[in-house]
């Protein structure tokens, strides 16, 4: 919303000058275009390459292996409008399913261990956080750091082996609600959420311009560091319940759980249109974009096309969207 | 303008990747790999092809790109929408897929471990096959390390994943056949290390051995990937008379291995055996003339009486098969 906005007031002082760029275009020509008709492609495409594929049942079934993941990219797509990154949150979430799971077995209650879980997500957002604002170091580099660190740590926890949680505490993604799996709806609601903040209050005006322009934030006295310390842990604390829903989905943690996770949220963080120098981006899309990543994965998987081809095309994918947004945003900016 | 030109592209792109015909009437099996690029699958996805030729059903093998415990996951829930009647796999974690593969169940299709079973979660599938009883494995790979040693030095074993539970099974074997059985008193377990059956990991931690112990005299890998790895180390190396290499390798991949002396023996069964028994034993169950139950025995082509032993697990050959110079050219899988 707020970028639309943004580009019409861009665009109001060359209205002496230039001709203003019609209002539908404004409207229309932005990065969640794109990823909306991308999904629209992939639905048709996936659609006539499988039957089996659309059923919306399946559909929304596989969307629950990527549910978590795509819970954490959206709270990431606002890290990095904000200006800042944050890599370390798929390990994250096996830390934090780690620490549950060891909490429990361990014989804590299960909702005091969930209780340690969450604990362990605002620490290691305040860690990153910590480093990031505190020792001014960049984010890229020190979440590069704590993804190894966290991962590391819950391995060191958990060992070799898988923990068991307990039998009612498994399947999380097997209980429906209005016909939909919990944690598609936990991430719908998170979306409606986050993107009322981001494009409806202060706060989440503030974090554009934090991301457009540092200086002019600073000199708004906008504060800065706060936001982003609050953005920290906000995301520390989403990848812990990720991964409490991973915990529940599979039936057992393991220090694995999620590697490799922070690829795919980055990926649909920028397949969603946000910017990666920050300042752009929108809910909107990234929650788009999880839904293109899982009808492409899925549509191919359902029919048996090869694990290559499938990577092959996510990496298309990608180039097309920044080259995309890209265009895209360079055009608004003229 | 640009916008358009690249979507159409995409487009095409997709529309290129067409995939084949569907199945229809006959009786749909898949088999889900480790992973893909892992040559092991190839044999026993023969057995499948072949059985499936004769007996008339339709199979399918797909695997994800990694070996890691939830990526066989959508591919589980992929071929369950597809509605297969046979799910066999080859499990990638013992405990992460029990969700997956009980709804599998619940739909009514037929789940079989093939090579690698849930140890402990035995309960999540319907049955398993196995190539050979593998309480035996750890022991017979023990004792073949042991005669080409000498039945003394430090040893290291190579493993997959630290994950996989069949190479979980048997390293505990050849510990407790090292600590337990006084012929083997003089060989010492120094490390076992994993290559996470990714040839370029395995060969970083076969040098990482020869580095961290230079009194090493023997390696046991029991895994293909690591073997091959392994033995090219030493060939490169010229290091065979000093380090041997042994361990479950496949007989295609170890042959040059065998014939210049680099590998003097090692063991494996045959994993075609195990796809061509999936295939018999499945649609035995599913048209009702073989009972899926612990103690009965059926009858298969070339692999004569097979016996459901306890937690419905069958096996297709009763000891491990050796490979050495004499044998080698008698194999080709």
């Amino acid at each position: 919303m707020s970028v639309t906005e943004k580009s019409e007031i861009a665009a109001a002082p060359q209205r002496e000058s230039a001709s203003a760029r019609p209002r539908w275009q404004v409207m229309l020509i932005r990065p969640e275009l794109m990823t909306f008709v991308l999904l629209i492609i992939a639905l048709i495409v996936a659609s006539s390459l499988s039957p089996y594929f659309l059923d919306i049942a399946y559909i929304l079934d596989s969307f629950t292996l990527s549910a978590e993941l795509a819970m954490v990219a959206l709270v990431l797509t606002i890290m990095i409008i904000a200006g800042e990154i944050d890599l370390s949150p798929a390990s994250g979430m096996a830390l934090a399913a780690c620490t549950f799971a060891y909490a429990q077995q361990a014989g804590v209650p299960i909702p005091l261990a969930v209780g340690v879980g969450l604990l362990t997500g605002l620490a290691m957002g305040l860690l990153n956080g910590i480093l990031v604002i505190r020792f001014q170091l960049p984010s890229i580099i020190v979440t590069i750091g704590t993804l190894i660190f966290y991962r590391g740590l819950a391995q060191v926890i958990a060992g070799d082996q898988s923990i068991r949680v307990p039998e009612w505490f498994i399947g999380i993604n097997r209980v429906l609600v209005f016909g939909i799996p919990v944690p598609v709806l936990v991430f719908v609601i998170l979306s409606v959420v986050l993107g009322f903040v981001l494009s409806s209050t202060i706060y989440g005006r503030q974090i554009y311009l934090i991301g457009t322009n540092p200086i002019a934030a600073r000199h708004a006295g906008i504060r800065a560091n706060r936001i982003k310390m609050s953005l920290f842990l906000l995301i520390g604390i989403t990848a812990s319940i990720a991964g409490m829903m991973t915990a529940s989905r599979l039936g057992s943690v393991r220090y694995d759980i999620a590697l490799g996770g922070e690829l795919q949220m980055v990926l649909m963080a920028m397949l969603g249109g946000t910017y990666i120098f920050g300042g752009r981006g929108s809910i909107l899309g990234t929650f788009l974009a999880a839904w293109l990543l899982v009808i492409v994965s899925t549509g191919m998987i359902v029919a048996n096309i090869l694990p290559a081809m499938q990577l092959c095309v996510l990496g298309v994918l990608l180039i097309i969207s920044i080259i995309a947004t890209n265009f895209i945003y360079s055009r608004t900016q003229r | 303008m640009l916008k358009k030109s690249i979507l159409i592209g995409l487009a095409f792109g997709l529309a290129t990747i067409v995939t084949g015909a569907f199945a229809q009437d006959p009786i749909k099996i898949v088999y889900i790999g480790k992973n893909t690029g892992n040559p092991y699958f190839d044999s026993i996805t023969g057995g499948f092809e072949d059985a499936c030729q004769v007996k008339g059903c339709d199979f399918l093998f797909v695997a994800p790109p990694t070996a890691e415990a939830t990526s066989q996951i959508p591919f589980i829930e992929a071929q369950i929408q597809r509605g297969v009647n046979v799910i066999g796999i080859a499990p990638n974690s013992p405990d992460a897929l029990n969700q997956v593969l009980d709804e599998a169940r619940a739909k009514g299709i037929l789940v079989l471990t093939v090579n690698g079973d849930l140890v402990g979660n035995e309960s999540h599938r319907d049955a398993t096959i196995l190539p050979v009883d593998f309480t035996k494995t750890g022991p017979n790979q023990v004792e073949l390390m042991g005669s080409m040693i000498n039945y003394e030095g430090d040893i290291a074993i190579l493993s997959a994943t630290t994950e996989a539970p069949d190479q979980n099974t048997w390293i505990a074997a050849m510990k407790d056949t090292l600590a337990n059985n006084p012929k083997y008193a003089n060989m010492h377990l120094v490390a076992t290390v994993y290559g996470d059956d990714q040839p370029e990991k395995s060969t970083t931690e076969m040098e990482a051995l020869l580095a961290n112990y230079p009194d090493l005299v023997g390696v046991i890998a029991p895994t293909t990937v690591g073997i091959a790895a392994a033995a090219q180390v030493v060939q490169s190396r010229m290091i065979a008379d000093k380090v041997h290499v042994t361990g479950l390798g496949l007989p295609s991949e170890m042959r040059d291995f065998v014939k210049d002396g680099t590998v003097s023996a090692f063991q494996l069964w045959s994993p075609y055996n195990e796809g061509w028994l999936a295939v018999h034993f499945a649609l035995g169950v599913l048209d009702g003339s073989i009972k899926n139950e612990v103690g009965g025995t059926f009858e298969v082509p070339n692999l004569g009486t097979i016996t459901i032993n306890d937690l419905n697990a069958m096996n297709t050959q009763a000891e491990l098969t050796t490979f050495d110079i004499n044998n080698i050219d008698d194999f080709n899988f």
